[in-house]
């Protein structure tokens, strides 16, 4: 057993939740991109999670980032002549980004980050604790 | 003979795995299909004990004893409220329990510090 497993699994966790933190930033900063391609419209981001052990295994381990996916739902099209990225139809293309989507993801994964950080706090004081056995 | 830190030793170890079970649930609070799972006490604590009276082989003609077969204390949670994506980790249960793990940790870091003492208070006679 490894005594500083704790770290890894936890600190597993603080990477995958803080990249999905950043993917709601990422989509809540390209929301209102538009352009005249359909196929060029800003996608909306995610992060797929798998845990890093192998199921039915005695083995622990944290949590991997298996990839990010673009949505596939289609874009938002809204007619604006106007706007200088509109194509000859005058049609415009919005990223499929859902803002109480992002809202909820953001808010999810920063609680998520917070209880990891905990279980590092704790483990970490009680590991400082055991290398004083013996001194009192 | 008996190591000086008795049941102790082997709780430490206990809680310090169970820290890693309990962390790992945490770590995977949002994986699809992660099962939480948890080290069952009373197994472990059996297990500590089948090691503690295992028969020793003191001559070479004796047959070798595999130590008692106890049950995996690795087990898989029954959750309370399963969600949609087959997650079963509850995070609020687990930090709880991780709480109180931790309390445990250093209860039984109390007691083996306390033998140390002991056995200082008994080398240098109290002075």
């Amino acid at each position: 057993m490894n005594t500083f497993s704790t770290f890894d699994i936890a600190g597993s966790a603080l990477a995958a939740q803080s990249l999905r933190l950043n993917l709601t930033a990422s989509n809540l900063a390209n929301m209102h991109d538009v352009t005249g391609d359909p196929a060029a419209a800003y996608r909306s981001r995610h992060a797929v999670f798998r845990a890093a052990s192998q199921p039915f295994s005695n083995t622990l381990a944290g949590v991997d980032v298996l990839g990010v996916v673009e949505s596939t739902t289609a874009p938002t099209e809204r007619y604006d002549p106007g706007n200088p990225q509109a194509n000859p139809e005058g049609m415009v293309y919005a990223p499929n980004v859902n803002a109480m989507d992002e809202m909820a993801n953001m808010i999810s994964a920063s609680r998520s980050y917070q209880s990891n950080l905990e279980v590092i706090n704790t483990a970490k004081q009680l590991l400082l604790r055991t290398l004083m056995l013996g001194q009192g | 003979m008996e190591s000086i830190f008795g049941i102790h030793e082997a709780a430490l170890l206990y809680r310090a795995k169970r820290m890693d079970v309990l962390a790992a649930n945490l770590a995977n609070a949002d994986t699809p299909n992660y099962q939480a799972r948890d080290l069952d006490f009373s197994s472990a604590l059996d297990g500590a004990f089948a090691a503690a009276t295992q028969l020793k082989a003191t001559d070479p003609r004796h047959i070798a004893l595999e130590p008692m077969a106890h049950g995996d204390a690795l087990k898989y949670r029954v959750p309370h409220q399963p969600s949609l994506d087959g997650n079963t980790v509850e995070t609020d249960l687990e930090s709880a329990r991780y709480a109180e793990n931790a309390v445990s940790y250093q209860a039984s870091l109390l007691f083996a510090g306390n033998r140390i003492s002991a056995l200082r208070t008994a080398l240098t006679g109290g002075r």
